[in-house]
């Protein structure tokens, strides 16, 4: 447990890094086209730092903005509230997550934030109406596990630092497209151009599958951790029974958050077929039940 | 300077090396011990500073039940004057069976039943109770970790001469605290 801690540490500093580096590949493609590298580095180190400092300051509130979640307080749902606070003190936590209530009908819930003292749980009405006690109580668990593995800084890191990549490279791409016939003739750089092209097309690409590699062991690690903490991990594996049985998606279910999610809020239910669960930000929900039941 | 001497020195130094790993590891360990203990006496007073408001609350709606309210009183009396573990536990274990008797009387009084001030100071309990299960299953689990690092060989010679002591678990009748989930992954 406190060597995930340390792993999340650093990969949070990793992921900084490449994204910075990619940023910076951007900007000097960026630079060649308008024909001074120095404005396209300066832009894009201006960039990364400022989505860097958002990432880790504001990236729960981006995540919860994008999400439509509303905080609720202690008087608004006592019985929610009570269970977030006794897994807290059994996960030896210090400070309550704060939690936010998303208008859905869907069952799912997620955590964010940059350190557990600043965390935030936020879950959907569809999951408050679904699921009995023990079950939302094992879905809670699972989340509180996130927060205390630390899972939530990198998490929530890659929400604001990808979706940048991502936007960044689609704005590039297009420029790149449909702005580069006339600059070709007097300038000569055809190829570096094409270098710039492909990698903006390639750095979504590696930016997701940055997120995708790392979300699924998470999932089984905490799923595990909430086993341990509620001692009860039949409560987890039929809360994930019945949001698999529901198969209700987000309705605002977004790329840049997905990961963040308990169940894939495009697709809580993740089977199908292999090209799907390859491309996935979440695990097989069966592969997940069969774990937990095997605890 | 011979090769012998360099690589008894190398040994020496790691050795030294794996002394100091193995100590700090246990220092922070005890101490995390010491810390959840520490939560659970926060969450015990809550229990103790919410049963006198309980015991008021009866007493206004009660008759002849005083042989009740002075065993409660003085469960919660002398849990609060329990110091280890293995005290708290037994003094606990006492309280909560007054609190049952209590709870016993109050259910032939339906005007006490009915009344929203009991409602709410059962339900505090309830919760206070549920707070102390939950800072226990915590507290457990780093006595847990620490007794293992303790045993496991070779460690329990170096724990042995630095004085590091086995801490007690803090059981409670209801649940088997061995019986944690195995987890694979």
């Amino acid at each position: 447990m406190y060597n995930q801690i340390t792993s999340n540490k650093r990969k949070s500093l990793v992921l900084i890094t490449l994204f910075v580096v990619i940023l910076l590949a951007l900007g000097w493609a960026f630079g060649i086209y308008v024909e001074d590298v120095y404005v396209g580095l300066a832009l894009a180190a201006v960039i990364s730092v400022i989505m860097t400092l958002v990432g880790y300051f504001r990236g729960d509130k981006v995540a919860l903005a994008v999400a439509g979640a509303k905080k609720i307080e202690r008087r608004d749902n006592e019985t929610l509230y009570r269970l977030v606070e006794n897994l807290a003190i059994a996960q030896g936590m210090k400070v309550t997550p704060t939690i936010y209530l998303i208008d859905d009908p869907s069952p799912n819930a997620f955590a964010a934030g940059r350190k557990p003292e600043k965390s935030v749980i936020a879950v959907t009405t569809g999951l408050l109406a679904t699921l009995e006690k023990v079950e939302l109580e094992g879905v809670l668990a699972h989340e509180l596990g996130h927060i205390k593995n630390l899972d939530i800084r990198y998490m929530t890191l890659v929400v604001v630092l990808v979706g940048t990549i991502i936007l960044i490279s689609d704005i590039l791409t297009r420029t790149f497209i449909f702005g580069g016939r006339g600059k070709r003739e007097n300038g000569g750089g055809g190829a570096i151009l094409i270098v710039g092209l492909a990698l903006a097309i390639l750095s979504p690409l590696i930016a997701e599958l940055i997120k995708l590699a790392v979300s699924r062991q998470r999932e089984y690690l905490a799923d595990a951790t909430a086993a341990m903490t509620t001692r009860h991990p039949e409560g987890l594996a039929s809360a994930l029974e019945k949001i698999a049985k529901m198969d209700l998606p987000l309705r605002r279910a977004n790329h840049a958050t997905a990961h963040l999610y308990l169940a894939n809020p495009f697709d809580p239910h993740v089977t199908k077929k292999k090209f799907e669960t390859i491309f996935s930000t979440h695990p097989p929900i069966e592969d997940r039940i069969a774990r937990l039941r095997d605890m | 300077m011979p090769t012998y001497l360099l690589i008894i020195i190398a040994v020496v130094a790691i050795l030294v090396l794996w002394l100091v790993a193995v100590f700090n590891s246990l220092v922070t360990l005890r101490n995390r011990v010491h810390e959840a203990w520490s939560d659970i006496e926060v969450q015990l007073k809550r229990r103790y500073d919410l049963i006198p408001n309980l015991v008021n609350a009866v007493k206004g709606y009660t008759k002849h039940e005083e042989g009740v309210f002075t065993k409660v009183t003085e469960a919660r009396a002398n849990a609060m004057k329990s110091q280890t573990p293995a005290e708290h536990a037994k003094s606990e274990n006492m309280l909560t069976d007054a609190l049952k008797s209590l709870f016993a009387v109050a259910e032939n009084y339906p005007q006490l039943q009915a009344s929203q001030n009991f409602l709410s100071l059962q339900n505090d309990l309830t919760d206070a109770e549920d707070k102390i299960q939950a800072a226990r299953r915590f507290y457990n689990g780093q006595v847990r970790d620490l007794n293992t690092k303790l045993q496991v060989f070779p460690n329990n010679f170096v724990a042995g001469s630095f004085g590091f002591k086995k801490e007690a678990f803090f059981d409670a009748e209801d649940e088997k605290i061995n019986q944690t989930p195995e987890v694979k992954f």
